[in-house]
């Protein structure tokens, strides 16, 4: 059975930036990353590939240049790569991203019978989370989010086993293969790619398949399919924070004022 | 299908045990600012078991009817027949704006209704608003929070939004007002789902693996400038002081100072407590990402350039390992003088 990983790439949130004057997002130089919550979700597949004998693969809807980030996973040791990459895909929102991954999800799944899916809890650029329930929901799979601990695996009985994490407590939770499987950073500790993986992955071929591939609807995709449209970008201004006291001379009466403040301003209280 | 064929404004009344969440009457309030901007209708919808008390708590909160499904069937929060029964009195009642709390439980359900009914989703927002054109405004902090986007639904119906919790008032509540309760049955059998609930487990009773960060009101988190684990027992006292818990940045988990289950940011646990105490913390953007919503951050560094000074409400300029202790015997000493 085959376990596919939703990967993305990322600009690395440290350079972001507006440009003040057309409040665009600045993108040059703006180095790109594996986003970091997809490594738990490479790293977890790989160690069930060790654990049960799964095949894995992993998929990234992106840019050509996006193919750097596949070979990260395939030097991780995912067996195969997938990008998916076509300019009518790109200006994407949720439900136009999580339509492509799951039409490239089904065209996996006729090759080998797909277990699960596995996703990183969100993205850092748009952080919705919602990627993942949108592939559980267009392929009817179970969906699991917020998984912190895959307790078992049961292939012949199609079932998975897993923990969740939830505001304020855990939940064990039995389901039905296959499942959407969105896990927490908890889960694991990423691993680093040994060289001699690192230098296969260099040279591996990575597949890239087009619309002309998936054979989606140019009205279902990219910005066209996108239900919802960015407006207004803006930065966010915070007011100048208020000092308190003289911290360096005197930090014990620094230390009274702020606690004082919090007790005036209802903040606080003894 | 024309847009005019929605209309009215939906808040999901998210519950556990039958006790709602408080982030759903927060979004009472805001959809009632909505609802009178549209001249339309504030409902919400109760979903559960044994729930129907909640509804008459959304009147009193300002709704003017409840839509409830209540049934076994809910008893643990599952993906599928909530998803499924919230689609069903979508596509029955047509409601033009449906609100959720971006918590665990909104945000897992939010995006499995919109992608059923193929409509548009904005998650996480931070403010509301109505345009011209009577399109909902949805704000919201993207790339690690650096950047504000205002997002529409121009076209596709209900317009759906996820809301974080405290980013709205909580409303005035008001036990005399009443509403009308709209009984429907449950969408879905249990023998129709996949997924079981084994086992429940709060977090808090758990042993010292697990450290329930995002319910605390009070986070003390220490940086790199904390120097050594003999001088974290210092936050923890203040901490203890003030009933609140202790936190770390990365650098802080690198530099073995602090426990990795204490890490706040991008790649570890995200909060928003009420006070949020940034001891020796510089405030790199990961960092931010994980406590920026917190309502009253509190700069303790001595390097007033230090990014964390840009999103902090008030600041000492100061060694944190000073200002600190000085904090928790002034906390003990004003709670001796109450007690007396």
């Amino acid at each position: 059975m085959l376990i596919v990983v939703c990967i993305k790439e990322v600009p690395d949130a440290a350079y972001i930036n507006l440009n003040p004057v057309n409040g665009r997002l600045i993108r040059e130089g703006v180095p790109c990353i594996l986003n970091p919550f997809d490594a738990y979700a490479l790293e977890e597949s790989i160690k069930l590939k060790e654990k049960y004998q799964f095949r894995v693969a992993a998929i990234c809807m992106g840019p050509p240049s996006a193919e750097g980030t596949l070979r990260k996973a395939l030097a991780m040791g995912v067996d195969e790569v997938v990008l998916l990459s076509d300019p009518a895909f790109s200006g994407a929102d949720v439900l136009a991203t999580s339509l492509v991954l799951s039409a490239a999800i089904k065209k996996l799944s006729e090759k080998d019978e797909i277990a699960m899916v596995l996703c990183g809890k969100q993205t850092i650029d748009g952080a919705t989370g919602q990627v993942g329930p949108g592939i559980a929901t267009r392929l009817n799979y179970s969906q699991l989010t917020l998984v912190d601990r895959i307790e078992n695996v049961d292939q012949p009985g199609k079932k998975i086993t897993v923990r969740r994490m939830v505001d304020g407590w855990y939940e064990t939770i039995e389901a039905t293969l296959p499942a959407m499987v969105s896990v927490v950073p908890q889960i694991n500790h990423p691993r680093e790619p040994a060289v001699r993986m690192q230098m296969m992955a260099d040279r591996a071929q990575v597949t890239r398949w087009d619309n002309t591939v998936l054979q989606l609807a140019a009205q279902d995709i990219g910005l066209k399919g996108s239900p919802t449209q960015v407006r207004k970008i803006f930065s966010q201004t915070m007011p100048e924070s208020e000092i308190l006291g003289d911290g360096i001379s005197d930090p014990e009466g620094a230390a009274r004022s702020l606690i004082d403040t919090l007790i005036e301003n209802d903040i606080f209280s003894v | 299908m024309s847009d005019l064929d929605y209309q009215g404004v939906w808040v999901f009344i998210e519950q556990k045990n039958g006790a709602a969440a408080a982030v759903s009457w927060e979004l009472l309030g805001a959809g009632a600012e909505l609802a009178k901007t549209l001249d339309v209708e504030l409902s919400a919808v109760v979903i559960g078991d044994k729930v129907e008390h909640l509804c008459q708590e959304a009147f009193s909160y300002g709704a003017a009817k409840a839509y409830l499904m209540d049934d076994p069937v809910f008893h643990y929060y599952r993906t599928e027949p909530y998803y499924k029964s919230v689609c069903q009195l979508i596509n029955k009642y047509k409601p033009e704006i449906v609100l959720l709390g971006s918590t665990s439980l909104g945000r897992d359900l939010a995006g499995a209704v919109a992608t059923e009914l193929k409509t548009g989703l904005t998650e996480g927002c931070t403010k509301l608003g109505i345009d011209e054109k009577r399109l909902l405004l949805m704000t919201r902090p993207a790339y690690s929070g650096n950047i504000m986007a205002t997002v529409v639904t121009e076209h596709a119906r209900p317009q759906m939004a996820t809301i974080r919790p405290r980013a709205m008032a909580m409303p005035e509540k008001d036990t005399n007002r009443r509403g009308e309760i709209i009984r429907e049955p449950a969408a879905i059998r249990e023998e129709s789902i996949g997924v079981k609930v084994l086992e429940v487990i709060d977090s808090s009773q758990q042993g010292s693996g697990t450290v329930n960060l995002t319910n605390a009101e009070i986070i003390i988190c220490g940086g790199r400038g904390v120097q050594s684990k003999e001088n974290f027992q210092l936050l923890q006292d203040l901490a203890d002081a003030m009933g609140g818990k202790v936190a770390c940045t990365r650098a802080a988990v690198e530099d073995e100072i602090a426990p990795f289950n204490l890490w706040v940011g991008q790649s570890g646990v995200t909060v928003r407590p009420k006070v949020y105490i940034a001891c020796g913390v510089s405030g790199a953007i990961q960092h931010l990402a994980g406590m920026r919503d917190s309502g009253v951050i509190i700069a303790i560094n001595y390097d007033r350039q230090a990014p964390i000074y840009e999103v902090s409400t008030y600041g000492i300029e100061g060694d944190c390992l000073q200002v600190v202790p000085a904090m928790t015997n002034y906390v003990k000493e004003l709670r001796a003088k109450k007690a007396n």
